[in-house]
């Protein structure tokens, strides 16, 4: 099992990055392009929260995104230290959004949902948040 | 790979035309929506066109940037209608519900015709 772990500052420019190393860590799997759209706005979403809700935008923070693959199996984790999430259930509802002044709208948990076979929340108040993304691949 | 998206905006009638390009994430988002928001404060148009053509990728954050400007469209009386759209942004169109607010259509020119402007 071949993994990397990429860390990067929390900012903007470091969303497109992400999705550019998701994209080639899965190539040689050889996903369809809708896998792959998936797995990349998957991951565009995680990211942009992680920036955005658990840092507040404070780019010198640092977000942690690490890639693994058992079988067709990809697991994707994206963890942040920032403030945490206070009510997991909530936040996992559809248009459920603390930031709607910033044009928010409260839909990339569902997307994510959307996207991937599962998608696993884990944050504490204060400490942090990981998300976990996994994704199986069909048959080639 | 293009980083820097760039958005084409222009003005016939009464509607303004934007038509980014590239990704729309976080990032490009915000710089879109500023662009969008000054010349549609500088003109006297009422409603607003995206022109989805260009862009290769888009999740909530576009979402997002296309919602915000219907609110503006609205301010004014008008519309937001969004055009070109692959099957790539389509499909976060139907997730999000977007559908149901925004009209959607095939071409710029289909547009038009329906807002009253020129292509
Ligand atoms: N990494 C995180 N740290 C802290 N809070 C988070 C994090 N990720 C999500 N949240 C919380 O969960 C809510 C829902 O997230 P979700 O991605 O579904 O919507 P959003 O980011 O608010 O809007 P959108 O994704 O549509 O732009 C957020 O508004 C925020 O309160
Ligand atoms: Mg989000």
């Amino acid at each position: 099992m071949n993994k990397i772990k990429l860390e990067m500052n929390a900012s903007p420019e470091n969303v497109s990055m992400a999705r550019v190393v998701v994209a080639a860590y899965i190539a040689p799997l050889d996903p369809s392009v809708e896998e792959l759209m998936e797995i990349k706005t998957a991951v565009s979403e995680a990211v942009t929260n992680a920036i955005i809700h658990g840092y507040g935008e404070n780019s010198v923070e640092t977000v942690a995104m690490e890639i693994s693959a058992e079988e067709r199996v990809v697991t994707i984790n994206i963890t942040d230290r920032g403030v945490g999430i206070e009510n997991i259930e909530s936040a996992r509802e559809p248009l459920f959004t603390t930031k709607p002044e910033m044009e928010r709208s409260g839909l990339g948990f569902t997307v994510m949902e959307e996207f991937m076979t599962k998608v696993e929340i884990e944050s504490h108040p204060g400490e942090g948040t990981t998300v976990t993304l996994v994704k199986e691949l069909g048959e080639r | 790979m293009k980083l820097q998206s760039e958005t084409k905006i222009s003005v016939s009638g009464r509607v303004l035309t934007a038509a980014p390009s590239g990704e729309l994430d976080y990032h490009q988002a915000e710089r879109i929506r500023t662009q969008i928001d000054s010349a549609f404060e500088k003109s006297s148009c009422r409603h607003i066109l995206i022109n989805m053509s260009n862009v290769s990728f888009m999740d909530s954050s576009g979402i997002g940037m296309i919602i915000g400007r219907y609110k503006k469209a609205e301010t004014r009386g008008g519309r937001l209608v969004v055009s070109n759209m692959s099957d790539v942004t389509s499909r976060l169109f139907e997730i999000s519900g977007l559908s149901k607010i925004v009209t959607r259509v095939d071409s710029a020119k289909t547009a038009m015709d329906m807002l009253g402007g020129t292509t």
